[in-house]
């Protein structure tokens, strides 16, 4: 709960310091501000404990290091924002929607009340619906933002009536009390329809096959530093909140809802890597992945005992890793509409440092060891085969080899190609630390994977 | 003393290139690669004097995973191997101008980093991790400074990449398989499962598919050729130098001990299978126009005799193919640096453009002689050593194998002498310089070693044969 509410200290801060002439300093302070509560929220010591909200709230090992991982994207993608804001008349606008989707975020994961869950993934969807349509003037984000926010209520609708099929089967949104009823023997049937519902709105928002189809669009009409957001931040904590409800509703993991898990988990692995396969357009490609990313999140509810830490280890890296390659796409394309990849051309001659950074990010998402996303894979990979699932196995591997072709034609594009693009790079200063710490993060997780680990 | 100080220094030796500048970057990368066969003399010496030169720290914890190297004679002399020839190989670069050559140095070292912890590890989550990052510094080494179109050129090597990605995939879905048996990836734990002859037929195949794609055997060797010609001499050497020999090596350290029977009740199709290569490889040869090209086929011939040896099953086997390695190593990595010597004087790779060599040049030529005759093993180079060895290992599973295998040989004179004829002789067509001292300073190097070795081939059999015969006994 201190956590939650020190996070929308932060945001009120950000409007506040508006009227106080205070603009300058609302980045710097607001991001010294989220990366001091990363401190403390890892550390719960010295967090204040406030008492009196067990029934909504509950901070477990789950939460604090899912919510410790939200805040420091949630810094980093703020940091990553504030060239695009230079000369904006919204900026206090926009930051503090940012700080109050992490509450959101942070909401969604250390619930103990469906209200609480379900508010929760409402602040973070609205602010991205916001967001998706924030470069007003720009049609395309007006497309995004429109098709996003219809797509996202229809999904929130199916949700929320799953979340009234469970309130009838059993008279409270108490995660306890539902818990309970999942696992006994004389739950009324609506409970399941509940729990379907419920399913089809969060595959909805992480964006699994076959509900995937609002992503590439409002990847690719969104600006790009919201891109940034929608596939790094809103991923992850949707991806974990869906788990954390899996953990509650359907414990036992029947066998049919196995069965729709496993043809889910695969379509959209092959959904999203083929479909990556053909793209021009950078931001398109990191969508497809993205959806293939969401396919192998979803392995980890085939073993929803033991895969806390896997899903954690997988979401970290792949967050890392869409920061890093975000910071080096805003770098070359500077928030316009042009990402085909023939604009990364040469970056490696021109700018070796970026390039590397990209390179980087791509091959931690790829699976490459020694950085993040190959132990990511490992671990699930070790999940999957002990508990029996050896054909996925194979699956999930063809899924990785085919996710080489795409991930390689960026990287050959950036040192094989003669530089093509005739404008100018960004100068700023913010994508450089946010790429650099982004890289320095992977290659650290992957020497000392303990830690990351031994968080939950 | 341990042998983690190898990889340090090649660790650091990478770094230091990089930060050396391009100015610089061949002399500071030579001499980490020199002080990197310097501790590897050490390590030998250490261990001839009975000290142990393991190294177990814990890494993973959850998962039971260990930075665990172990050396034995075989490690040790793939590790000589390793660092002995990466001298050779930074010494061949010199003579080629290269763009921003801080990163081809420092990815060239790191790659030998790489694949020296590939013949260390004994653990076998962070072998499979060495021998995965190996293909990273050689896909950039061929992309960036390789020849040829740009195009053509990408295609290759992105081949090249995806086969070996996917083959080393399967191992390491076998590798967590065995995990998920019993729960450590330890060599000797992994060793001691008890695995059923089903599991141990998967876990087989598995494998072979990786190192099959590596090394390669027949049908998998179809990335071999290409990528050979597109990439530069150096990136070459390594690839057929040493890392195919990563791919030979595992076969006996990790394949064969883990799935005995298995082994043992395909062993006639796998030999099969590498004799074809052996025959595929000296007709393919045959027609090839592109000097490149003609040594990797070649190559393919010699290394299929390689693996029909490994899976042979037996000490003669195993002698000869590590013999064959080493010998292979040192003559192809003088092959390929004669070929760019050429290049470098007529640029161009086909045969039918060279000739009159030998006129001009006559030191030059009779030192390719000498490496041209050592690749066909004439008697007293080291190359007939393990030739022979490989020849009565096949003998002994089944004399119609060393018949085939033993004609093909016939047929690789035949080529080899072709060729040296077409490029080195005949009249003088185009003017070739004559080869500078320190141009020579490589081919010397390797016409020397394959002599001595082949004169006292000994002390090494003396160092593998111990450990050859402990994973015999495993595998029987």
């Amino acid at each position: 709960m201190t956590t939650l509410i020190a996070i929308i200290g932060i945001g009120i801060f950000c409007l506040v310091a508006e009227i106080m002439n205070l603009k300058k300093i609302i980045i710097p302070v607001s991001i010294v501000l989220l990366l001091t509560l990363f401190g403390l929220n890892i550390n719960q010591e010295f967090l204040p404990e406030i008492k009196g909200y067990t029934s909504m709230i509950e901070v477990n090992k789950f939460s604090i290091a899912f919510s410790s991982l939200f805040i420091l994207l949630t810094a980093f993608l703020i940091l990553m924002s504030a060239p695009s804001y230079k000369n904006s008349s919204k900026l206090s606008d926009f930051i503090s929607i940012k700080v109050f989707m992490l509450s959101g975020a942070v909401a969604m994961v250390s619930f103990s009340n469906l209200a609480m869950f379900f508010l929760g993934i409402e602040v973070l969807s609205i602010g991205l619906y916001v967001l998706a349509g924030s470069d007003r003037l720009n049609i395309k984000s007006n497309e995004a933002g429109m098709k996003y926010f219809l797509m996202g209520s229809f999904a929130s609708g199916i949700l929320l009536f799953g979340i009234t099929m469970l309130y009838g089967a059993t008279g409270t949104f108490d995660v306890g009390t539902l818990y309970e009823a999942s696992i006994s023997a004389s739950t009324e049937f609506w409970f399941y329809i509940g729990v379907i519902l419920i399913t089809i709105g969060m595959l909805f928002k992480v964006a699994a096959t076959p509900m995937h189809f609002w992503a590439p669009d409002v990847y690719e009409g969104s600006p790009t530093q919201v891109t940034a957001i929608m596939s790094t931040l809103a991923k992850v904590a949707a991806m974990a909140s869906f788990f954390k409800l899996i953990t509650i509703l359907n414990s036992q993991m029947l066998f049919s809802y196995t069965q729709v898990i496993i043809v889910v988990v695969i379509a959209t692995m092959l959904f999203g890597n083929i479909m990556a396969l053909r793209q021009k357009k950078v931001k398109r490609v990191i969508a497809y992945s993205g959806i293939s990313h969401t396919g192998f999140m979803l392995l980890t509810l085939l073993n929803i005992n033991a895969a806390e830490n896997n899903l954690l280890f997988y979401a970290a890296s792949y967050a890392i890793a869409g920061l890093a390659a975000f910071s080096v796409i805003l770098f070359v394309i500077k928030n316009e509409d042009n990402d085909q990849i023939e604009n990364f051309n040469g970056l490696g001659k021109k700018h070796p440092l970026m390039a590397f950074i990209m390179t980087i990010s791509l091959l931690s998402m790829a699976g490459i060891p020694i950085l993040a996303g190959f132990f990511a894979k490992f671990f699930l990979l070790n999940q999957i085969i002990s508990s029996g699932f050896i054909g996925l196995a194979i699956v999930a591997i063809i899924n990785s080899m085919i996710a080489v072709f795409y991930y390689f034609k960026i990287v050959v594009a950036m040192y094989t190609k003669e530089p093509t693009y005739g404008k100018e790079y960004a100068t700023h200063s913010e994508y450089y630390i946010v790429g650099i710490v982004a890289t320095v993060l992977l290659v650290l997780i992957g020497l000392f994977p303990d830690t990351l680990l031994n968080l939950i | 003393m341990d042998s983690s100080i190898v990889l340090i220094v090649l660790l650091v030796g990478a770094l230091v290139t990089y930060l050396s500048g391009n100015k610089f970057a061949s002399k500071i990368a030579l001499v980490s690669s020199i002080a990197a066969f310097g501790a590897t003399v050490l390590a030998l010496n250490a261990y001839q004097a009975g000290e142990n030169l393991d190294v177990t720290i814990p890494w993973i914890s959850q998962f039971n995973i260990n930075f665990a190297l172990h050396v034995d004679g075989l490690s040790l002399v793939m590790l000589l191997l390793t660092t002995g020839l990466l001298p050779l190989i930074i010494l061949s670069g010199f003579i080629t101008k290269f763009e921003n050559s801080k990163s081809i140095y420092a990815l060239m070292l790191f790659m030998g980093f790489s694949m020296a912890g590939t013949f260390l590890a004994s653990d076998g989550f962070l072998y499979y991790i060495f021998w995965e990052i190996a293909l990273i510094p050689i896909y950039f080494i061929a992309l960036n400074w390789g020849n040829g179109d740009v195009e053509d050129r990408k295609k290759a090597i992105l081949k090249f990449f995806i086969y070996t990605f996917a083959g080393s995939l399967f191992m390491l879905l076998a590798f967590i398989y065995l995990y998920s048996k019993g729960g450590s990836f330890d060599i000797n734990k992994l060793y001691a499962l008890p695995l059923t002859h089903i599991e141990k037929t998967y876990i087989f195949f598995a494998f072979f598919l990786a190192y099959a794609i590596k090394i390669p055997v027949i049908p998998f060797h179809t990335w071999q050729a290409n990528t050979y010609s597109k990439a530069p001499a150096v990136g070459t050497m390594l690839l057929s130098g040493i890392m195919l020999k990563m791919g030979l090596y595992s076969v006996l350290r990790w394949q064969l001990p883990l799935s005995d029977s298995a082994a043992k009740e395909y062993m006639p199709i796998i030999v099969a299978l590498s004799i074809a290569g052996i025959i595929y490889g000296a007709i393919v040869t045959l027609k090839q126009k592109d000097i490149k090209k003609f040594l990797a086929y070649s190559s393919l011939s010699h290394v299929g005799l390689i693996a029909a040896g490994l899976y042979s099953l037996t000490i003669e086997g195993f002698q000869g193919a590590v013999l064959q390695m080493l010998s292979h190593g040192i003559v192809i990595v003088g092959l390929f640096y004669v070929v760019e010597l050429i290049y470098n004087r007529y640029n161009t790779y086909q045969i039918k453009e060279m000739g009159g060599i030998r006129i001009q040049d006559t030191y030059f030529a009779s030192l390719f002689m000498i490496i041209m005759l050592a690749s066909v093993a004439l008697p007293t180079t080291f190359n007939f050593i393990g030739e022979f060895n490989l020849l009565y290992s096949l003998f002994k599973v089944n004399i119609w194998y060393a018949v085939i295998a033993g004609t093909t040989i016939i047929l690789g004179a035949f080529y080899m002498l072709r060729m040296f004829q077409k490029v080195m002789l005949g009249s003088e067509t185009k003017t070739f310089h004559k080869i500078s001292k320190q141009e020579s300073i490589v081919l010397v190097l390797v016409v020397g070693l394959t002599i001595f070795f082949g004169l006292f081939p000994q002390p090494i059999i003396d160092l593998i044969t111990p450990s050859l015969q402990s994973i015999l006994t495993q595998i029987k």
